[in-house]
């Protein structure tokens, strides 16, 4: 049996989305400076670099939460190209009196919108979402009883609902059991196959090399954008940690 | 025997309406008072609170002791205050709670100001707590309209509330600024203190909104059954708090809010979820 996340279709709306000069600023500090690159679609992208080094940044800029301070994002989407985005440190409320289906059913808010009721095509989908992360025992749990390891795959059921064309994952691997990591890589993979474009912010190079084509390397600046294997060398990284000593050493 | 104490009370019109605004008060505040505890902002309340009294005090100053005046008043102070707080929150460095608490000192100490140029205290006292035992038709008319046009509000914006207090980012992703909830919710808070304002007094409709809703969290992990039991906790508290000012000859308001206080107490020390009883247990087991 070949193992296929129901709900999706096949998404050949993403297209490419184009960076130039992008250069991110807070007050004096320089986050980002003059990152050029292309998203192609069906991307499978690792985002490396050193703490302080601009990933969080970046990904907050394609998600369109920060605005860059110079530098343009072009989406070309024939739809509206909203990501799907797990930040990394989220706003969340994690005691808060909600259930996990009703924070999996979160991720139909574009269909349903705050009036429409659920009905049992959602239910279903709903189910299958929470099938997908091992989690249909738990659906009418409190989530302020769950598990660092149950929360993210929570989490990951709410951005199978979304279903958005890109989706974008800040360190979702962090202070995770290794059974729910394998689980979701499992997913990304899935989602690769469908054809959605995906950027994941990693700090495992052990990961970025097994499971994804492609990286870019910051560092305030881009030090490689491009094929895993010709991004992640000794030379780039040692390039990108020696610069961020610096950068720390200065400040 | 029991008829007399807890019925008989009742047969004066002075006693009924003041339950029928109790009641009115409770339907109102109790819903808003368990956002108000799940949006981490019980405190807001009290600003807010303060913040009516110097529209008010104004509306007094133009029109003596005429309900609209004074409700208008204290509506419109108690929203500029959130509005500013919130405003200069966005825009400096300044965190909400702060800039809060900022605003409703200057309009306390405003409204103490307009007051005590009139120079006779009965008149802040009334403002401050209230009589509950000489509600007129008029406030109880208010009142009802204020609760009808909150649990309205609440049940249109409700499920954007939820998302929104529960995971602002996500909310912001996928349907766009918090803002405009974050305001009409703050409007009704506004609008329930204001409502309480003949019957309870600014200072004590608060303790209407809070303490039941802080109660239910102890007995419910659900948001609409905190906001029933908020709302049964106020009425039977409403209740008792009459009859306890009937018989015994206590004041009306202060007895009402201690009655919501001793269920509070009592959900603390005893409650399903997380209370001391429930703490007990688990260093136990």
């Amino acid at each position: 049996m070949v193992l296929r996340p129901m709900g999706f279709k096949m998404d050949n709306h993403s297209k490419h989305i184009q960076i130039q000069h992008l250069t991110v600023a807070y007050g004096e500090t320089v986050a980002l400076e003059n990152i050029s690159g292309t998203l192609h679609p069906n991307a499978l992208m690792a985002l490396f670099g050193p703490n302080g080094g601009g990933k969080s940044t970046f990904v907050n800029v394609l998600a369109s939460i920060i605005k860059p301070t110079s530098g343009t994002i072009t989406h070309q989407c024939r739809t509206t190209c909203s990501p799907a985005y797990l930040p990394q440190q989220s706003t969340m409320h994690r005691q808060f009196p909600l259930t996990v289906r009703e924070v999996v059913a979160m991720g139909l808010w574009g269909q349903a919108g705050p009036f429409h009721a659920l009905d049992p095509g959602h239910q279903e989908k709903i189910d299958e979402a929470l099938e997908r992360v091992g989690l249909q025992d738990y659906d009418q749990r409190l989530i302020g009883t769950l598990s660092g390891g149950q929360f993210q795959r929570m989490l990951f059921a709410r951005i199978i609902l979304e279903d958005s064309s890109l989706i974008i994952l800040d360190e979702p691997f962090t202070a995770i059991d290794i059974q729910t990591s394998e689980t979701l890589l499992q997913l990304i993979q899935e989602w690769h196959k469908l054809g959605k474009t995906i950027l994941v912010v990693l700090h495992d190079l052990d990961i970025a090399r097994r499971y994804f084509p492609e990286t870019i390397l910051l560092s305030k600046t881009c030090l490689g954008w491009g094929k895993t294997e010709d991004v992640l060398t000794d030379h780039n990284l040692i390039k990108a940690y020696a610069q961020s000593m610096r950068t720390t050493h200065h400040a | 025997m029991l008829e007399e104490f807890f019925l008989n009370p009742f047969d004066y019109e002075f006693m009924r309406n003041a339950l029928l605004s109790c009641f009115c008060l409770s339907l109102g505040c109790g819903p808003v008072g368990v956002f108000l505890v799940l949006r981490r902002m019980s405190l807001m309340g009290d600003a807010l609170s303060h913040a009516v009294l110097p529209g008010a005090a104004i509306g007094y100053m133009i029109a003596g002791l005429s309900l609209p005046a004074l409700s208008l008043g204290g509506f419109l102070a108690g929203f500029l205050v959130a509005l500013l707080a919130g405003l200069v929150s966005r825009t400096t460095l300044l965190k909400e709670d702060a800039s809060f608490a900022g605003f409703f000192l200057i309009a306390l100490a405003l409204g103490v100001f307009i007051i005590s140029m009139r120079k006779s205290s009965i008149d802040l006292m009334n403002i401050l707590f209230g009589s509950a035992l000489a509600v007129t038709h008029q406030a109880l008319l208010l009142m009802a309209s204020i609760t009808t046009l909150t649990l309205s509000v609440l049940a249109f914006i409700y499920r954007s509330l939820v998302v929104e207090c529960f995971d602002p980012q996500f909310f912001q992703r996928v349907h766009g600024k918090g803002t405009l909830y974050h305001m009409l919710f703050l409007m009704l808070v506004v609008l329930n203190l204001v409502s309480g304002f003949q019957s309870m007094g600014t200072l004590l409709s608060l303790g209407i909104m809070m303490l039941p809703a802080t109660a239910a969290q102890f007995w419910s992990r659900q948001i609409w059954s905190m906001g029933v039991l908020s709302v049964v906790f106020a009425m039977i508290a409403g209740y008792l708090g009459l009859l306890l000012s009937y018989h015994l000859n206590f004041p009306t308001g202060p007895s009402i809010v201690l009655m919501a206080g001793l269920f509070y107490i009592i959900s603390l020390l005893v409650g399903r979820f997380g209370s001391v009883l429930q703490h007990m247990k688990n260093r136990v087991a």
